[in-house]
């Protein structure tokens, strides 16, 4: 029996309130249905199953009024907070610092400093068997050009390459989850390099991998063998560097689906505004923007403050994580993300209220409309503090949030839907180029490309330069006839949807969100550039 | 001074180095018997067979000084290409009389993205003084130049063109002269000449050929083209293009050739590089 310190301590401390047996029965229905899944592989069954046991629990000094904004049915539903549960155990996004481990190894893990490339694989793939998440699998693998490359050559170039390849494998095989993020670049290396013709080679979900990107520090050559890359397993992503930079410092990484997150912190939480069904509640263009936006926005605040105070103040995560007490991770460069999606539902319903019309993705007017929300929500974040944001000056950071698979006519962040692209490639870049700059902590928008771009992976890094000139942030490609296929943030494999689909279980938990988003999110219905 | 413009592509992967804008000019002085769009090779002879076909009501009379001409509405087409396949003469009423400068007003939306433009058609060299100040508008604003031609302009005449002129994809329908003829119905003396003109200056950026099985002899094609341009190579690495024939879009009467296998693409491409081609792309 393991002895818990703690517990006798904590509980004099927080009022946790009562909940009727009728939902403790009901929630213990949900547990035997988990348990029976035909479908859920075992590992699947039991984060569920822990889901359904934090589910109970009530902890959270909440707001006021929340109740009926987040736990009432999808189309009427204004905040989610993306299954987080009711007693955060540990912060959402944990990006430990791999490099201090490294350098120094770790007394917990019993690792001393990799000496050579067999031994610095060996202990990453370690470490990521202990790093949480609010998926329990780690959303950042590190920045594993750099970390590898004072390895690379101790093996010669085909050993390095087959060592590369096992260990991509087996994180696509144990970390279960395409949340998980490897970095690349900006610089060139030989690791980097390596990587990513193991990459091409492998056509794998998992990890899904950014290139920092950044003209003039970045060479061609090998900017267009990640473009080269991404059109045969739709990965790596291209992030905006010299943005990101500016506004994060050198020390950020790309996390999760694409989020801009400090290196030795993370995100506690991740919040999102349903802005579609928030337009609903208003009257006219001049009601959302003064009563129901500003009502709404202020609730999530304040839920969100009330889940860092508990993971902060009560949880004891950051007091008895091993990753903490080693300094892998530090309190204070941990920060939250303040999250929207619908922005182009919520346009075209407030247009539609006004009996203007104009579309979101077609028209300026809509464009205008949706730039005004977003310097609202962004002034907003501004002046909300809180306490423990400390990394990103006290506030939030804002975050364009790609979907779940749960969402029907909710199109992720401030994506045009899908069927609604413009015609010209040209002005889907410009329309996007209007939305990037407000976040921080994450946007994206996913292009399909006509398989002849094979024969000109310039044309794709033309497109980056001229988008990252233009204040975009971050952009994914993928061929239109690759297995894996970039759904909203997360990679999946065409052919493992078709499995699932057929009723057999798979491997890693995306390709449930894939299927759901196939369904609901039309993602194979993408306009193909 | 104007150009007849077809149709501008704002972003193009198929048309030169990285993307590119490309611009397609009407009307064209060969008839290959290929021509995927056969649309481009006239100029509207105003008959209005297209009017009263258009089902958006996008095409209209209006007045052209004593005379009458079509008008077109691109707020309204719906882009069904009706219009073009009912003109019995290789003609398209959706064609816009433009300046230089109002083309360039056309490719400058594209900045940053893009890093240049190609000229097509049609046969864009039927308008040299109009490719010679769009393209010096373009390389002021920092874009790149490329000429996709079927080799017909006496490209000495014209060196002002060429000094704004970053390179030209050269068409090689045929290389012996008789099946040029087949093809295209008109002698190749003059594109044999620019081709070593061109290459000579280093500015030829490629040539490409479409494989007709049984229109012609594209191993020799292919072999001798070549061969004859190994010489300038040091001068400036030439790509070859081989291009499969496809039935998409060409008159019904020469629709009927076969498409050729990937073998046979492959084996020609394999004769480019022993004759010293570097780069070979087949499409
Ligand atoms: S485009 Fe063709 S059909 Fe239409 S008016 Fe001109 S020549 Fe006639
Ligand atoms: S393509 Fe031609 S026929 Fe069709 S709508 Fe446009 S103008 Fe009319």
């Amino acid at each position: 029996m393991v002895k818990m310190n703690n517990s006798k301590k904590r509980k004099d401390e927080i009022a946790m309130r009562e909940i009727s047996m009728e939902r403790v029965n009901q929630t213990r229905q949900e547990i035997l249905d988990i348990i029976e899944s035909p479908i859920l592989t075992h590992e699947q069954k039991v984060a569920n199953m822990a889901g359904k046991a934090d589910s109970l629990m009530e902890v959270l000094d909440l707001p006021e009024g929340l109740d009926e904004l987040l736990n009432v049915p999808g189309d009427v539903k204004c905040i989610c907070d993306l299954a987080e549960g009711h007693a955060p155990v540990r912060p959402r996004y944990i990006i430990p610092d791999y490099f201090k481990f490294m350098k120094e190894g770790s007394k917990f893990l019993q690792l001393d400093p990799p000496k050579d490339l067999y031994e610095a694989l060996n202990s990453l793939l370690i470490f990521y068997k202990h790093v949480p998440s609010v998926t329990n699998f780690p959303v950042y693998v590190g920045a594993l050009d750099e970390l590898l490359e004072p390895y690379i050559n101790d093996v010669d170039e085909a050993q390095a390459k087959k060592l590369l390849k096992l260990f991509m494998q087996h994180i696509d095989r144990t970390v279960l989850d395409s949340f998980s993020h490897a970095n690349i670049g900006p610089r060139a290396t030989k690791a980097g390099r390596l990587l990513l013709e193991v990459e091409r080679e492998l056509e794998q979900a998992v990890p899904n991998l950014t290139m920092k990107y950044e003209e003039g520090v970045t060479p061609d050559d090998f900017a267009l063998l990640a473009v080269d890359t991404a059109l045969h397993s739709a990965k790596p992503s291209f992030a905006n560097h010299k943005m990101f930079k500016s506004e994060l410092g050198e020390n950020y990484v790309i996390a999760s689906c694409y989020n801009g997150l400090l290196l030795g912190g993370g995100s506690y939480t991740l919040c999102r505004l349903i802005l579609g069904n928030i337009a609903k509640r208003a009257k006219n263009i001049q009601d959302f923007k003064e009563n129901q936006l500003p009502y709404v926005m202020d609730i999530m605040a304040r839920y969100m403050d009330a889940r860092i105070k508990f993971e902060v103040e009560e949880s004891g995560f950051f007091e008895n994580n091993f990753l903490a007490k080693e300094g892998f991770i530090h309190r204070d460069r941990f920060t939250a993300m303040f999250g929207m999606v619908g922005m182009a539902e919520c346009v075209n319903i407030l247009l539609e209220k006004e009996g203007i019309s104009g579309r979101y993705g077609k028209d300026d007017n809509a464009t205008q409309l949706g730039v005004e929300i977003m310097e609202q929500i962004d002034a907003f974040n501004k002046q909300h503090t809180n306490p423990y944001c400390e990394a990103t000056g006290g506030h939030f950071l804002l975050h364009a949030q790609v979907g779940i698979a749960e969402d029907q006519h909710i199109s992720p962040g401030t994506r045009i839907p899908i069927g609604e692209e413009p015609e010209e490639l040209i002005d889907h870049l410009l329309q996007c180029s209007k939305f990037h700059k407000y976040f921080p902590s994450g946007t994206g928008d996913i292009f399909p490309i006509d398989t002849t771009v094979h024969k000109n992976p310039e044309f794709v890094l033309d497109i980056v330069k001229g988008a990252f000139r233009k204040d975009l942030r971050y952009l994914s490609f993928y061929s239109s006839d690759s297995d894996v296929i970039r759904i909203t943030g997360y990679l999946v494999k065409r052919s493992e949807i078709e499995k699932l689909k057929s009723g057999q279980n798979v491997l890693q938990d995306t390709t449930h969100l894939g299927l759901g988003a196939e369904i609901n999110g039309h993602i194979l219905e993408r306009k193909v550039r | 001074m104007k150009a007849l413009v077809n149709k501008i592509i704002p972003f193009s992967a198929v048309d030169g180095p990285g993307n590119r804008t490309s611009v397609f000019l009407q009307g064209c002085n060969m008839n290959c018997r290929y021509c995927h769009n056969p649309e481009t090779r006239k100029v509207c002879i105003g008959c209005g067979d297209c009017i009263e076909a258009c089902p958006a009501g996008a095409l209209f009379w209006m007045k052209d000084g004593n005379s009458r001409k079509v008008g077109y509405d691109p707020a309204k087409c719906v882009f069904c290409d009706t219009c073009i396949h009912i003109c019995t003469h290789d003609a398209s009423p959706r064609i816009q009389e433009m300046t230089p400068q109002e083309t360039f007003d056309k490719v400058a939306r594209q900045i940053p993205f893009i890093r240049g433009v190609t000229v097509s058609g049609g046969e864009c060299t039927l308008y040299p003084e109009f490719l010679t100040e769009f393209f010096q508008i373009c390389r002021d604003n920092g874009l790149g130049t490329l000429i996709d031609s079927n080799g017909t302009l006496d490209f000495k005449q014209y060196p002002e063109l060429l000094a704004v002129t970053d390179g030209v994809m050269l068409d090689i329908k045929a290389f012996d002269e008789t099946e040029h003829k087949t093809v295209t119905g008109i002698s190749n003396g003059l594109v044999m000449e620019n081709c070593r003109y061109l290459a000579s200056l280093g500015k030829l950026y490629e040539v490409r050929t479409v494989v007709v099985p049984g229109l012609f002899d594209a191993e020799e094609t292919v072999r001798k083209t070549a061969a004859m341009l190994r010489p300038y190579q040091k001068i400036q690495p030439i790509r070859y293009k081989i291009i499969a024939f496809r039935p998409m879009g060409v008159r019904k009467e020469y629709a009927g050739y076969p498409v050729p296998d990937s073998n046979l693409l492959e084996s020609l491409a394999g004769i480019a590089r022993e004759e010293g081609i570097g780069k070979v792309v087949i499409i």
